[in-house]
């Protein structure tokens, strides 16, 4: 009988593995959404102007308070269309997440910056830097080293809510799995599969991440 | 004439093991009641395993430990419970209980171990702390207290439970300069309140002046004991001599 | 204003939010108990113990919720057992956050000093008194700010409880929707609806994190 389960997944390998690499592609598009999204956004917060660090406080307050659900089909099925763009289901499952993601990472950036020594930016205006420059060349590089742990805590958040990209019908890992469970019925089988593939794909993501961290890590520096 | 009534606690032949090394080796000691014994010794002794293996906080190996004539079955949990009641501890790092206040401290194992209803513990734990000259501090916590002042709530707590013995393990050792003298007051009281106790400690100026014997514990035996009059005579060629003087020799050069 | 709001999506949205709430209220409870437990035993617990609960918690942590649901809502039927889709839900968010809590139990339980256990034991405590008195109060206390923002998850994820087909705020939000077309507005005010539950949730954890606090400790 075991024999016959394990048939079932071998038949189903290749085109449930094909959904990995659509899984692959959301999180990896959507973590770095919301880095790019993240570090601005934490430095308005921490440098910013009044105004405008109310306005990313909103921002945070709404995509950290809304389920990520809601925010699928209130985006897919309600806001791109009323704008009028055609966007596919992956790309709006990773702009979603990308835009979650962008309010959790700048809470984790904006944590960093302000864990760093104040010294660290009195010596970079002694030296005659620029807020910029000095933003640029010696506050960022250590907030982003600093923030590697909490990077990979987001990467496994973000891997499990991919599988979301069930709602507006992308084709990933999960909704694949759906799919060949509901013409073969064998739901417990493949979706423990599944499960066991996404734990796999979570622990080498951390390892590698914490392999980063390895080789940026400065001698001496606060771990 | 010769003692008839039997030591409050009784050690014979205590070996202990951990982690593949023998800490203690073939230890044996009487406490007399109302007595004040004071083990002395290098780091890596044993004194600190001996009070904890006193209270069964380690298990020996071999040996027998009896109080006021009578061993603990350890098979046995409600025993080895009440035998710790009457066998109070004090700790290098207090283990005040951080979530609780001072009075609370005191209290909390008359309520939960003895069964005393809130009003009767409370009051006890107030006459406590007032006994070790913290009255007015009941509602500190232990973030805001003194390390001295931590280690004599500890006392308190301690002496709440009516113990037959107070193992003290090097109660100063962890306290800034100044705030020795408040703890070791309280300590001297005990004492001369007819106490049973038995202390671990680099206070040798202390143990000189109240101890009724000095134990000298080095390499987990006990190398030499005594009344602080025969150990520490000038000119005596004792182990106990040797290692106080070199001990205030290393306390005088780190005062420079 | 316009009657699709009063008539139809407010009155839908109330009723999903006794749903919801349903949903939420067992969850919160059973899941923080079961945190306990697991957190405990995974500290505390002989070693078959420890073993099996770090497996449960790596599983139920390391795999999507919708996935966990989905098995016990459709894959448990291949062994014969019929989860109601509400039982579904409800049993799979306890389960989940369970695995969640007891990670910040643990941790705050390995934080405890041992000397704390020490001192508890020589004054004469059983180890289950010690747990109970003086332990598992310092360790909820540390525990709190992770164990609240768990909670805080579970409100936003009971919303999955709709892709097992049990209608909650989701699920209503969806149904008008779909009929009216009118999804942006739908959407918009149910997002309010979770916005307004996790703020008030939020402000509640924060008072409580307050009131619990003693001087000095604290992570």
């Amino acid at each position: 009988m075991l024999y016959q389960k394990g048939l079932v997944i071998v038949d189903a390998l290749p085109y449930i593995l094909q959904g990995a690499g659509i899984t692959l592609i959301i999180v990896i598009g959507a973590m770095f959404t919301g880095l790019v999204l993240g570090v601005p956004f934490a430095l308005v917060q921490v440098y910013g102007h009044p105004v405008l660090r109310a306005v990313i406080g909103i921002y945070v307050w709404f995509f950290r308070g809304v389920p990520i659900l809601i925010l699928m089909f209130l985006f897919y099925f309600g806001i791109f269309e009323l704008l009028h763009l055609n966007l596919t289901a992956l790309t709006t499952t990773a702009l979603v997440l990308g835009m979650t993601s962008a309010a959790y990472q700048s809470q984790i950036f904006r944590g960093s910056i302000q864990s760093l020594p104040l010294g660290q930016y009195k010596a970079a205006m002694a030296l005659g830097m620029s807020r910029a420059q000095a933003v640029r060349s010696i506050i960022l590089p250590q907030t982003l080293r600093i923030s590697i742990p909490a990077w990979s805590n987001e990467y496994s958040i973000i891997l499990k809510d991919s599988a979301l990209a069930y709602v507006v019908g992308a084709m990933d890992m999960f909704t694949r799995t759906h799919f060949v469970a509901s013409r073969t019925y064998e739901h417990l089988t493949l979706f423990i599969f599944v499960g066991i593939l996404y734990l796999i794909i979570t622990v080498l993501g951390v390892r590698l991440l914490a392999m980063l961290e390895k080789k940026l890590r400065i001698p001496g520096y606060t771990g | 004439m010769t003692q008839t009534t039997a030591p409050t606690l009784a050690a014979e032949h205590i070996s202990v093991t951990l982690g593949g090394k023998e800490i203690l080796k073939d230890v044996s000691l009487d406490l007399p009641q109302g007595s004040l014994k004071v083990l002395i010794g290098p780091s890596g002794a044993g004194k600190s395993t001996f009070l904890q293996t006193l209270n069964h906080l380690i298990p020996h190996g071999r040996g027998e430990i009896r109080l006021n004539g009578v061993a603990v079955d350890l098979s046995r949990k409600k025993e080895l419970y009440r035998y710790r009641q009457q066998v109070g501890m004090i700790f290098q790092d207090f283990n005040l209980f951080d979530h609780l206040n001072a009075v609370d401290n005191v209290s909390i194992a008359l309520r939960k171990v003895k069964g005393m209803n809130r009003r009767t513990a409370e009051a006890r734990g107030r006459a406590e702390l007032e006994r070790v000259g913290l009255a007015g501090k009941e509602n500190r916590y232990p973030a805001e207290l003194s390390g001295g002042q931590k280690q004599r709530v500890a006392i308190a707590r301690a002496l709440a439970m009516d113990p037959s013995v107070l193992l003290l393990d090097e109660p100063t050792s962890a306290l800034d300069p100044e705030l020795v003298g408040e703890v070791l007051a309280v300590i001297r009281d005990l004492t001369r309140e007819g106490l049973t106790m038995m202390m671990a400690t680099h206070q040798m100026d202390f143990a000189r002046a109240l101890a009724h014997e000095i134990v000298f514990m080095e390499d987990g035996r006990i190398v030499e004991q005594g009344r602080p009059e025969d150990l520490l005579k000038a000119g005596t060629t004792s182990r106990t001599l040797d290692f106080c003087s070199r001990l205030e020799t290393i306390i005088e050069q780190g005062q420079d | 204003m316009d009657p699709f709001y009063t008539q139809e999506l407010i009155p839908a949205l109330n009723r999903g939010i006794v749903m919801s709430t349903m949903l939420i209220v067992p969850s919160v409870i059973f899941g923080l108990l079961g945190g306990i437990v697991v957190g405990t035993a995974r500290v505390f617990g002989t070693r078959p113990l420890r073993v099996f609960f770090n497996g449960y918690t790596t599983f139920f942590r390391g795999v999507p919720l919708m996935v966990q649901l989905f098995i016990l809502y459709y894959g448990l039927p291949n062994l014969g057992i019929y989860f109601e889709a509400y039982t579904a839900a409800v049993v799979g968010f306890i389960l989940c956050s369970s695995a969640y809590h007891s990670e910040y139990i643990r941790g705050a339980l390995l934080s405890i000093k041992a000397g704390q256990m020490n001192a508890a034991s020589a004054l004469g405590m059983s180890t289950s008194q010690a747990l109970l008195w003086i332990i598992i109060p310092q360790a909820f206390r540390r525990a709190l700010p992770g164990c609240g923002n768990e909670l805080i998850y579970l409100i936003k994820y009971s919303s999955l409880a709709y892709i097992v087909s049990c209608i909650e705020l989701t699920g209503e939000a969806r149904a008008i929707a779909a009929e009216t077309f009118r999804f942006t507005e739908a959407f918009t005010v149910v997002a309010c609806y979770y916005l307004a539950l996790v703020t008030v949730a939020t402000y509640l954890l924060h008072r409580l994190e307050k009131r619990l606090a003693v001087p000095g400790f604290g992570s």
